[in-house]
């Protein structure tokens, strides 16, 4: 990869950049449709009703979050509490959107709108290494997921399958499947991040024995800090 | 607060997390020192979030189904299967060894 990854993508044409994205979101899609068919159930067994479930998946648009928030409410912790299960799984969104953005454009507002399309996977497929991102790529990436999500989420509400026939068909691999091969085509960008990989993880086995998962994310987050020691962190080494 | 006074909150709260960063820091040059911490955070955060979705709350939601799927994938994956059919082969596993052992 180039010492400046945005220099190469310059060449390319954003309408190329935004496909290349939508190429990668349909994987992320379909794996977000199948984990929001399930949020779905699951908040309509809990007695969200049908419309609550799909308003939630269409203005939060977080799989983790609205996970969380369920879960606490099912758990019988509160609303206040729930609200910070889903703050806390959430928090790892200003870092990431601190990453990103240096390459969104315009004013505060729209690039506060543009920061909007950060979501896990298509924030790591648009990553370019040195810290860069293609924009284009976030934005086609999330073009395609935000629908699927909403559509499983209904689906979901409307056919309510039942877990054990997720779990009996493997489904609920799909979206750690997805971290996972996003993760592999990182540790391949370099051994410092192959480091800060294993420390992150690491840090996060330990803190989620102790703290919600949404905490054990932002201390993971913490090995991150190895780039600090500059040197070849991102663009080098690439496949 | 009800239901949906919490969507809104949890809503507004991603909202805000997303905006803040691309809002306050807008296209100012970041510190090389800055840029390679961003650059590790993708795998890093990718890392967390593989050990704590598989992991589950305190470790409760460890299944070795789900794990011998995702060992199907990442070799499948190394060994250049495309990234759908290598997920739909990790699925095929998982779903036997639930099968087999479930």
């Amino acid at each position: 990869m180039d010492a400046n990854p945005s220099a190469d993508i310059d060449d390319v044409s954003p309408r190329l950049r935004f496909l290349a994205g939508v190429k990668v979101g349909v994987g992320l899609a379909s794996a977000a449709f199948v984990l929001a068919v399930t949020f779905g159930a699951l908040a309509r067994a809990e007695g969200w009703g049908v419309l609550a479930p799909i308003v939630c998946s269409l203005v939060v648009f977080s799989g983790s979050a609205q996970f969380a928030l369920a879960a606490a409410l099912a758990g019988g912790g509160g609303i206040p509490t729930a609200i910070m299960a889903a703050a806390l799984i959430n928090g790892r969104f200003i870092p990431m959107g601190v990453a990103v953005a240096g390459d969104l454009r315009g004013g505060r507002f729209r690039r506060a709108l543009e920061g909007q399309t950060v979501v896990d996977g298509s924030w790591a497929s648009a990553h370019l290494g040195d810290g860069r991102f293609d924009r284009w790529k976030l934005f086609g990436a999330t073009a395609v997921q935000w629908p699927a999500w909403v559509a499983g989420t209904a689906l979901g509400v409307l056919v309510a399958p039942p877990e054990k026939l997720v779990e009996a068909l493997g489904l609920d691999l799909v979206f750690p499947a997805f971290f996972l091969l996003l993760l592999i085509d990182e540790l391949r960008r370099s051994r410092m991040a192959r480091v800060a990989a294993g420390l992150g993880a690491s840090i996060a086995a330990g803190l989620v024995f102790v703290v919600p998962a949404g905490l054990a994310l932002v201390g993971a987050s913490v090995a991150a800090l190895l780039g600090l020691r500059g040197g070849d962190s991102g663009g080098g080494e690439a496949s | 607060m009800n239901l949906w006074g919490a969507i809104a909150c949890v809503a507004l709260i991603s909202f805000t997390f997303k905006a803040a960063g691309p809002a306050l820091l807008g296209d100012r040059e970041l510190p090389r020192s800055a840029r390679g911490v961003i650059a590790l955070l993708a795998p890093v955060l990718l890392a967390g979030l593989l050990i704590v979705d598989v992991a589950g709350p305190r470790w409760t939601g460890l299944d070795w189904a789900l794990l011998a799927g995702l060992a199907t994938v990442a070799v499948a994956y190394l060994r250049r299967v495309p990234m759908i059919l290598s997920i739909a082969a990790g699925m095929v596993v998982t779903a036997l060894v639930r099968l087999a052992f479930g």
